[in-house]
């Protein structure tokens, strides 16, 4: 059944691919549909029939396919893992991702290229698919490698654009980057462990027990320690940092934007970024043993937060700011997985799916109905010609602002929360990633409103459109102005969708604070780790015995309902700025640093991309290749051929004068061996 | 199945090229013109090579991967005076090298289909070649080995020096140059060896498993700093084949120089000798040195990892830029067989055939846009998918086999290598195995920056705007090797169940010894 759940989008993508051409949109859009339909439906029965029934504990689903690779001691399986998070996760890439499919069919109408574009999107269902579901960290590479391939040809799907290539390029070779220390990351854990699997497994003859739980016996690495946990688990985060675009690796995504936007909503917003959480989180027993790792990815997940914040809102391009703000959301769920709360993190990654991919869909919406317009400076006052788009994309603003009942305000008032309530970090540094979550969150609802207002609101400030775009307005629309449209029900109907999923996702994950259950931790609880208080470490514990410490805060309810009350004042504050400033003047001029992204594309050109291209080819290959190393083995070969000429004597060019002299060579060597 | 079936494998397209020569001459006599006959001496060889591989995959039948002895064995007496025996069969290290021999000649045939002139001669020195690498994979007896060696010289001399590029007499002279002086070195040993064993056994023969046994067993016991001698010997022979940096400069020349049909086998099959030379001389003979060289091979190893996928990078010609992306992915496997875990030279015997398979079918691909323009230079290039889509979705593919995609042939081997070697026990090879990964990395950074220079963007230069689509042939050149990545990539036990035991027999070899010298 599991494999059912993978194998549909990959028959999907592959007739789409083949046949795709011959037979036309119509086909393309059933058989892509189709497939991510029945992907859905296989999750929603093997998750509610087959996994929640099973009691609490034992909440695991295998399914052994073949064995990929065995060599001596190590094997790794082509087998799934369906458990709590596993489970979570599938849901919500399967419905969102057939919503964005459907979507998808509207959005790339009459495009030349629309089979394979649905046979890359179908495709990277399954990578993402077999990256959740693989039982052990080499099968989830194999998505996690597969989901960049998918993202690269999707990034770089309109060909003919330089910018669509070189971004795609650029995020393919920075995954790698990432993808490096992950590969060294599951080398370590298994030199260590004899196992990179995350369930027990039979090698050889003897069972191996799981990476995860044999990590789980390992005593926790205090803050400073460089013990082989906090090795593995900083590698395996760098491949993180990759794939979710965490500072210093964040740069491709933001121009990854150049794919269609349905691509960006389903990749780049709600599913394939958020892998590094996944891994995180599905990593969570390896992270809990080192704090120093736990710590690196806090700091790094909530500088990122802010970072990225600052600069989404400078932005201009309507997907630009949803980009930056998809950068910084990641970093929001790093937080909470560096604090020790990876549920909240999850639960976020959930939320974020849903209202970031209805922004993005929304936003490209806009884009449809705009002509290829993304400049926001270039938009105003649109709410009255797309209804549907803007009442759906203004449940997102406000679900991302944090505004409460929506679901955002759960899951990032969970996190602010875990932040603060944490003890498994230093004194101070809680506190101060909580100033810094809870300014990326007055910021967040300040950019977002700036869009919207941007967009939807004040004076039209079109543009007259001019040919440089798809080329499919001809020539007539030269000089012609703009009259938004809104997009066809194909394209609105899952927009509304969304919509009800982003006000009533989050709650299942209300706090017991508010008299909810919080059950997507309990459900995750069995999977999870826990993160071990600071005061363990100095003694060298094991985790578990501080699960009652944490507990204790945990029932703190009034300072969590202040807290909440924070979170309350954060988002409305943020919504007030942001309409007060961007209302009466829209186009206020952005700080210029911002604007420029920090300069870091710039930083990395000069610092890394051209040194490299300049040494090696004015070093490397035009000197050390080229004159020393050929250089000196032509020079031995003129030596030899000077030597010869003076010796062509003894090349008479009689077969058996060589004959002769080989054999007075052999001789020579016969004479040598016998006395030596 | 028959054992006679290796030598017929290995002869037949001998047998190929007999036919060819006497079909041009019985009929120029009949007074055919050779633009009549022409297009048959292309059949035949495509038939012969065709009907080789088939042979090939019948050792498939009678192979037992339990086994780590030779199998499918012919054994009889060749020159009683000297102990040379006509000695051939198969194992696990050399089983799937013979198929990929077979695999990619009929490749190698469809590429050279344009040249028109001395058409003939050119098939018939791709099918001696053949017989020539065929039979240096199949051969346990030294001296039928170094035959068989020296053979593979003289007709790939011939593809580069008639059929290459403007600057073919330099680089057909500097690669059978460089390649004779290692060969020499190995000559030399080979007697030394041959006439050791005799002094030690008093058996006269030229028997590879034989010495090897003996050498293991200690009948053979060879003075420590004499084994230095010989395992150099062997070893710069086989360096220079490879080729190990810094012993690779001839390979960028040659490959430039040599027409597609050759590079595809230059690459596919003849650097592989080098590095099954070494698994099947240097490190069951002389284990000890083996061990102790390691870290400085292994250095050599992951410099030309770096280096050449550093200097690939630069490169304005794209057949350069294969050439040294070989270089660096040679070095894989050399780090691999030198790490000396069972994981470690499985994949460095995965990455063997991986890289054939992938390196050749970048050479077919670079070679069909040559074909076009008459031009490789990546400058001249830009928006080739906008009218050959197909090409471009097979040269996507077979880029991404050779950067090391999972779930295509390429990751299987480089991670295994890497692997292995991060927990070999030889000093330093987990940082080799860490900077060797740094050439993962870059082996994106070279093909997605050439492939986004030569398919994808706007078409810049006209004559690209009327580039034709891929022929039936050319097709059907592609077509074999983008499959093999594929099955490679997502079923790797079908091909590392054969090879496990021999390999790791060797493995078994070379660890023991060197924990025996530790002590």
């Amino acid at each position: 059944m599991l494999k059912w759940i993978t194998f549909a989008p990959l028959i999907g993508a592959l007739l789409c691919g083949f046949l795709g051409k011959k037979l036309g949109e119509k086909f393309v859009s059933f058989v892509a549909c189709g497939s991510v339909g029945i992907s859905m439906v296989l999750t929603f029965i093997a998750f509610f029939t087959k996994l929640l029934p099973l009691p609490e504990n034992k909440r695991q689903i295998t399914e052994h396919f073949f064995t990929w690779i065995e060599v001596g001691t190590f094997r790794a399986d082509f087998a799934y893992l369906l458990d709590p998070l596993s489970g979570l996760y599938l849901l919500f890439i399967t419905g969102v991702g057939l919503l964005i499919h459907i979507y998808a069919t509207g959005y790339m109408h009459g495009d030349e290229g629309f089979y394979r574009f649905f046979a890359y999107l179908n495709l990277f269902m399954f990578m993402m698919l077999t990256l959740v579901l693989g039982d052990n960290l080499l099968l989830l590479f194999v998505g996690w490698e597969g989901v960049g391939l998918c993202s690269y040809l999707l990034i770089g799907y309109y060909i003919e654009r330089k910018e669509a290539g070189d971004a795609a390029k650029k995020a393919f070779i920075v995954n790698r980057i990432g993808d490096f220390g992950y590969s060294i990351g599951v080398m370590v854990a298994f030199t260590t462990f004899t196992s990179i699997s995350f369930v027990d497994k039979e090698i050889g003859g003897k069972v191996i027990p799981s990476l995860l739980s044999q990590a789980g016996g390992q005593a926790v690495e205090g803050v400073g320690m460089f013990g082989v946990m906090t090795v593995i688990a900083l590698l395996l985060f760098v491949g993180a940092c990759g794939k979710s675009a965490q500072v210093p690796l964040f740069v491709w995504l933001p121009d990854a934007m150049a794919g269609p936007t349905p691509v960006s909503a389903l990749i780049h917003a709600a599913t394939m970024v958020t892998a590094g959480v996944y891994l995180t989180a599905r990593c969570s027993a390896i992270f809990t043993k080192s704090q120093t790792a736990m710590l690196m990815v806090a700091v790094i997940g909530a500088f990122t937060a802010m970072f990225a914040a600052t600069i989404g809102i400078a932005q201009n391009d309507i997907k630009k700011v949803l980009a930056y703000s998809t950068v910084s959301q990641l970093g929001y769920m790093f937080l909470a997985c560096g604090v020790g709360a990876f549920s909240a993190g999850i639960f976020h990654v959930m939320t974020h799916a849903f209202f970031k991919a209805l922004l993005f869909l929304g936003a490209g919406s806009v884009i449809h109905g705009m002509h290829e317009e993304q400049d926001i400076r270039h938009m105003g006052g649109l709410k009255k010609y797309m209804p549907w788009t803007f009442g759906t994309m203004l449940v997102g603003w406000l679900a991302i602002s944090g505004v409460p009942l929506l679901s955002g305000f759960f899951s990032k008032d969970e996190i602010l929360w875990q932040i603060w309530a944490s003890n498994s970090l230093p004194p101070g540094l809680g506190k101060t990633l909580w100033v810094l979550a809870a300014a990326t969150a007055l910021l967040t609802a300040v950019y977002m409103t700036r869009l919207m207002v941007l967009t939807f609101w004040g004076k039209e400030r079109f543009k007259v459109a001019h040919g440089d775009g798809h080329g499919h307005h001809g020539d007539k629309a030269d000089h012609h102005a703009i009259h938004p449209h809104e997009s066809p029900a194909v394209m609105w109907v899952p927009l509304v969708v969304l919509a009800i999923l982003s006000v009533v996702g989050g709650y299942v994950g209300v706090s017991a604070a508010w008299g909810g259950h919080n059950q997507i931790e309990h459900f995750l609880a069995p999977v999870l780790a826990k993160a071990a208080p600071l005061t363990d470490a100095a003694h060298g514990a094991v985790g578990a015995a501080s699960a009652a410490a944490s507990e204790a805060v945990h029932h703190d309810f009034t300072t969590e309902r202040i807290f909440t009350g924070i979170s309350v004042v954060i988002a409305f504050l943020g919504i007030f700025l942001g309409w007060q400033m961007f209302t009466a003047k829209p186009l206020r001029k952005m700080p210029r640093l911002l604007e420029n992204k920090y300069y870091v594309d710039e930083f990395y050109d000069a610092a890394i991309v051209t040194p490299i291209q300049g040494v090696s080819k004015n070093f490397l290959w035009r000197i050390l290749d080229v004159k020393i190393i050929d250089g000196a083995i032509n020079g031995i070969a003129r030596l030899f051929g000077e030597t010869g000429s003076a010796m062509r004597f003894l090349q008479t060019g009689f077969a058996r004068s060589y004959a002769a002299i080989m054999l007075v060579g052999a001789i020579i060597l016969i004479l040598y061996f016998t006395f030596r | 199945m028959s054992s006679s079936i290796v030598t017929i494998t290995t002869f037949f397209p001998t047998l190929g090229a007999i036919v060819i020569m006497l079909y041009s001459i019985i009929q120029l006599r009949r007074g055919k013109s050779r633009e009549e006959i022409r297009p048959h001496y292309r059949w035949i060889a495509f038939i012969v090579s065709m009907i080789t591989f088939v042979l090939s995959l019948g050792f498939l039948l009678g192979f037992d991967g339990n086994k780590t002895e030779p199998q499918l064995v012919t054994k009889v007496m060749w020159i009683q005076e000297l102990g040379v025996q006509y000695y051939i069969g198969v194992d696990g290290i050399s089983l799937w090298l013979v198929l990929l021999t077979t695999f990619l000649v009929p490749g190698a045939v469809m590429a050279s289909w344009t040249f028109a002139k001395r058409v003939h001669e050119l098939m018939i020195f791709i099918l001696i070649l053949e017989t020539g690498m065929i039979g240096v994979f199949v051969s346990f007896d030294l001296f039928l080995f170094y035959l068989f060696w020296e053979i593979v010289l003289i007709p790939m001399y011939f593809l580069i020096g008639i059929y290459g590029g403007e600057n073919r007499i330099y680089a057909a002279v500097k690669f059978v140059v460089y390649t004779v002086v290692g060969s020499l070195l190995m000559l030399v040993a080979i007697i030394a060896l041959y006439y050791l064993n005799t002094q030690a056994t008093g058996v006269t023969t030229f028997d590879m498993v034989e010495i090897t046994n003996n050498i293991t067993a200690g009948k053979l016991v060879i003075a420590s700093n004499f084994q230095w001698w010989m395992w150099l010997a062997f070893a710069l022979a086989f360096f220079i084949k490879v080729p190990l940096w810094p012993f690779h400069t001839w390979l960028p020349d040659a490959h430039t120089e040599a027409p597609t049909g050759a590079s595809v086998i230059l690459a596919g099959v003849l650097l592989k000798m080098g590095t099954y030379g070494l698994m099947r001389f240097n490190l069951p003979m002389f284990p000890e040195v083996s061990y102790q060289a390691a870290p400085w091979v292994m250095l050599l190893a992951v410099i030309g990892i770096v280096y050449g996928a550093l200097v690939a990078m630069v490169q304005p010609d794209m057949k350069k830029l294969v050439a040294y992306s070989s270089v660096s992915h040679m070095g894989f496997i050399v780090l691999g067989i030198f790490a000396f875990t069972d994981k470690s030279m499985q994949g460095a015997l995965y990455q063997m055939l991986n890289h054939g398979i992938s390196t050749g079918a970048l050479f077919l691909c670079v070679g069909i846009l040559y074909d076009r323009r008459h031009t490789r230079e990546i400058e001249e290039f830009g928006g080739v998918a906008q009218r050959m889509p197909r090409y471009s979705t097979m040269f996507l593919i077979t880029a991404m086999s050779s950067l090391g995609l999972p779930l295509l042939n390429g990751f299987v081997g480089e991670f295994l290598i890497l692997l292995g070697t991060f927990s070999s026990t030889v000093p330093y090879a987990k940082v080799y195995a860490v900077v060797g990964g740094i050439g993962v990395v870059l082996s994106a950074v070279y093909l997605l920056w050439m492939l986004q220079r030569v398919l994808f963007g706007q078409i810049t230069k006209h004559e690209n705007e009327e580039l034709d689509h891929l022929s039936i042939r050319e097709r059907f050149s592609l077509m074999p090797p983008v499959a093999m990545a594929v099955i490679m990539g997502v079923t790797p036990m079908l091909f590392l169940k054969a090879s496990y035991n021999s390999v790791s027999n060797v493995s078994a070899i070379v660890e023991s010894q060197a924990s025996r010298a530790a002590k």
